[in-house]
């Protein structure tokens, strides 16, 4: 499949006229599959409603509609689908919050009982739900090869139950239980835990990250994850407005930013060695990310913490060399390869 | 077929004959052997079409049962002791959610400390998680409650766990019939699920239910439980009749029709007991056995209807409540409301110790000299606990009381502390 160019040059909109109608965007469809139709009570700006619906959007056409989705217990789950409402136009089963890589598994197992494998199957979770009280069920799901599409949307924190701090939330970052008292910078400086490498670690067959901030690539790698068999994985960073202290119009910019800064790599890999990086169009420090959220605004406060700054920047740095944010990708495309080069193409 | 085998290869015999099209599988002793069975019976295709899912724990193998029930699939896994306990979450989702998974459990104690041996702490301890709960006393009967399980579980909506003791039946090798094919198949139809999760027609499920609802849709787990206490001995009939042998039931009486005093149990120790009592009949002494075979639903009429002519029961229990006592013991109070009938509570059993006929029969002896108290551990060695209890007051880091144990005891090297 040719890659469409998504942007106008010199702007950052996205454009379906310059595209050829086959191309055009899933959500340009006045005869869109509307996954999450609706009436929800997703707060004002919520990332994660976006990015849920464009996902499975892609994902129902590039299946003609046949797609069950398997659901975490999450902010997902509580705005979609308050009994007697849902805003669901597939078939959808929420179960538990750590379990849904293995209910995806399975729906898939009994739809290859019953030689349905024309239905597809989708996971989705928070980031709790994923890389945290999840992660056994999701590598489970990787390592026997199940056919399934795992979605995390990563808001960075618990925001289901009033930002507390996940295994996804950045350094430095204020939650409810991270506060940043007593000089503590927010949440602490640790090696992070990072879903797709991890994710890669297992050689499946497509692990890609996206953003918000351009559905059109979204979309794309939904329809390529469709078009292969065996586990998948797709983590979407999907800004909290409630969470991250952030106004709800600056949700797709916050998410643009994330990727410019390189503090959110966007990237593909698939059998564990990466193929595509997005590459970085614009380079802003990682100040400019920052800035807008509360989240960080303890790092701004009096004579600010320049120091956490410099730190976060460093983590961007890192990222930018390991992946080839400014180049071509990564000099060696293997996941070992990718978490040797921290140094190379530093800026 | 008449035939000599283990009952866990029973179990998996009549599993496969129930034609399950999900079986989720991790290991924990002393269910392997069933799992292990089914594995083989599906690698060669006498089982198919059937998905046979190795998951990373048990609390993965029923979320996988959960994803397969509620896609239109017959699915099945098994577990025991701390397995069960992995799984507690997801056992209530799959009886919340209605899903007609059926689940053998060998039961086994739970830790700590570490213990393998067969007990009933692990399905007591998940007595209210929402699943039928049925305890084979045999494994003929373990054999066949697998085909009764399915076809109530599918009847009613609402998995059911089918509970045989831990190496007691699930290694124990005697002859029994495994159903056939053609008996199960005529007993049991397809699976024909009240919810499916299917693109053509797409439902929600598991959706968020606030103060306005809960209520009722968690009362009807209770209605559908009470249904289920009717279909069993409806059911039970039908699967005698086609199998040619009494199976399946909520009780099972032995000699209780003019006992004074009635022993209730659960699970195998019920043959031991029956020996027992025949032997006291011998000696003119009005004293019967009572199988509790359905746990939940609780059949609180009919042990009323049992129980009501005795002067005395006693509950054998194969797990207490600590710090109170009986837990099976607390339901037959409720049957027995209002009736002059003295309540006694055994706990026996734990964690593998041998009950002999000798045990019993001394527990009887006592019962029948009006010697028997509320509560009492049969076989408890009261002089260990004793003297640990006194090394726990005075010494300043008395260590682990399971070492102390077995160091009077003269099994750990160094002899008394």
């Amino acid at each position: 499949m040719s890659r469409p160019a998504f942007y106008q040059t010199g702007t950052f909109a996205v454009g379906n006229r310059l595209l050829d109608p086959e191309q055009a965007s899933v959500q340009a469809d006045p005869e869109r599959s509307n996954a999450i139709t609706k009436g929800h009570r997703a707060c004002q700006g919520c990332g994660e409603a976006l990015g849920a619906r464009t996902a499975l959007d892609a994902a129902l056409r590039a299946t003609d509609g046949r797609v069950i989705a398997a659901n975490a217990t999450g902010c997902l789950e509580v705005f979609s689908t308050p009994y007697p409402e849902t805003s669901w136009r597939l078939p959808w089963l929420h179960s538990l919050f750590a379990n849904a890589p293995a209910v995806a598994t399975g729906v898939a197992a009994a739809l290859r009982a019953k030689g349905r494998t024309d239905i597809r199957v989708v996971g989705q979770g928070g980031d709790g739900g994923t890389v945290d009280i999840g992660m056994a069920c999701l590598s489970g799901m990787f390592e026997r090869g199940d056919d399934v599409l795992y979605i995390c949307y990563d808001n960075e924190a618990y925001m289901n139950t009033g930002v507390q701090r996940s295994g996804a939330t950045p350094p430095a970052a204020r939650t409810a239980t991270t506060e940043p008292l007593g000089g503590h910078p927010g949440n602490a400086f640790g090696q992070g835990k990072d879903m797709p490498l991890i994710a890669m670690a297992h050689e499946i067959p497509y692990v890609a990250t996206a953003t918000v901030a351009e559905l059109r690539d979204l979309e794309a790698k939904v329809q390529r994850a469709m078009e292969l068999r065996g586990p998948r994985y797709l983590h979407v960073l999907v800004p909290c407005p409630l969470g991250w202290g952030s106004a709800t119009g600056e949700t797709i910019k916050i998410a643009r930013l994330a990727k410019e800064s390189g503090l959110f790599p966007v990237f593909e890999a698939r059998d564990g060695n990466v193929s595509e990086v997005s590459t970085i169009r614009r380079q802003v420090p990682v100040e400019e990310y920052l800035r807008p959220q509360k989240r960080f605004a303890h790092l701004f406060a009096g004579e600010g913490r320049p120091d956490v700054i410099a730190s976060l920047q460093a983590r961007a740095d890192r990222n930018i060399a390991r992946f080839g944010l400014l180049g071509d990708g990564p000099a060696r495309p293997d996941l070992l390869g990718v978490l040797a080069d921290s140094e190379r193409g530093a800026p | 077929m008449r035939s000599q085998l283990e009952g866990s290869q029973a179990v998996a015999k009549a599993v496969a004959c129930c034609r399950p099209e999900v079986i989720c599988a991790y290991p924990i002793t002393p269910q392997t052997h069933i799992v292990e069975a089914l594995s083989r019976m599906v690698a060669s295709g006498e089982l198919a079409p059937c998905e046979y899912v190795n998951v990373e724990s048990e609390f993965a193998a029923m979320s996988v049962a959960i994803g397969a029930s509620a896609t239109g699939a017959r699915a099945y896994t098994a577990t025991a002791s701390q397995g069960l306990l992995y799984m507690a979450e997801a056992l209530f989702n799959a009886s919340g959610l209605g899903l007609p998974i059926v689940m053998t459990v060998a039961n086994r104690a739970i830790g700590a400390p570490i213990n393998i041996w067969n007990d009933h702490s692990d399905s007591m301890a998940l007595r209210d998680c929402g699943w039928i709960q049925l305890y084979a006393a045999d494994n003929q009967e373990a054999a066949d409650m697998h085909v009764l399980a399915y076809r109530l579980a599918e009847q009613v909506s609402l998995p059911v766990m089918v509970c045989m003791d831990g190496f007691v039946l699930t290694h124990a090798s005697e002859p029994l019939e495994v159903p056939e094919q053609e008996q199960v198949d005529a007993l049991l139809p397809p699976f024909t699920p009240r919810q499916v999760l299917d693109p053509a027609d797409p439902i929600t499920i598991g959706a968020m239910v606030g103060p306005e609802a809960f209520t009722e849709v968690r009362y009807l787990a209770h209605a559908k439980q009470m249904e289920a206490l009717d279909a069993i001995p409806v059911l039970s009939r039908e699967l005698q009749e086609a199998l040619g042998r009494e199976s399946g039931g909520l009780l099972g009486a032995h000699r209780c029709e003019d006992a004074e005093t009635i022993v209730i149990t659960l699970g195998s120790v019920f043959g031991t007991l029956a020996d027992v009592v025949d032997e006291l009949r011998e000696q003119d002494l009005a004293v019967g056995a009572l199988s509790l075979k359905s746990f939940r639903p609780f059949p609180l009429a009919e042990l009323r209807a049992v129980l009501g002519q005795a002067r005395r029961v006693i509950v054998l229990e194969r797990a207490f409540a600590v710090g109170i006592g009986g837990i099976v013991s607390a339901d037959v109070r409720a049957a027995l409301t209002g009736l002059p009938v003295e309540l006694h509570t055994v706990v026996a059993g734990l964690g593998g110790r041998p009950m002999t006929r000798r045990s019993l029969r001394a527990l009887l002896a006592d019962a029948l000299a009006g010697e028997l108290e509320e509560l009492r551990f049969l076989d408890l060695r009261h002089d260990l606990v004793e003297a640990e209890l006194e090394r726990s007051r005075h010494g300043e880091r008395p260590g682990p009381h399971a070492e102390g144990i077995l160091r009077d005891l003269g099994i750990v090297a160094g002899g008394p502390v």
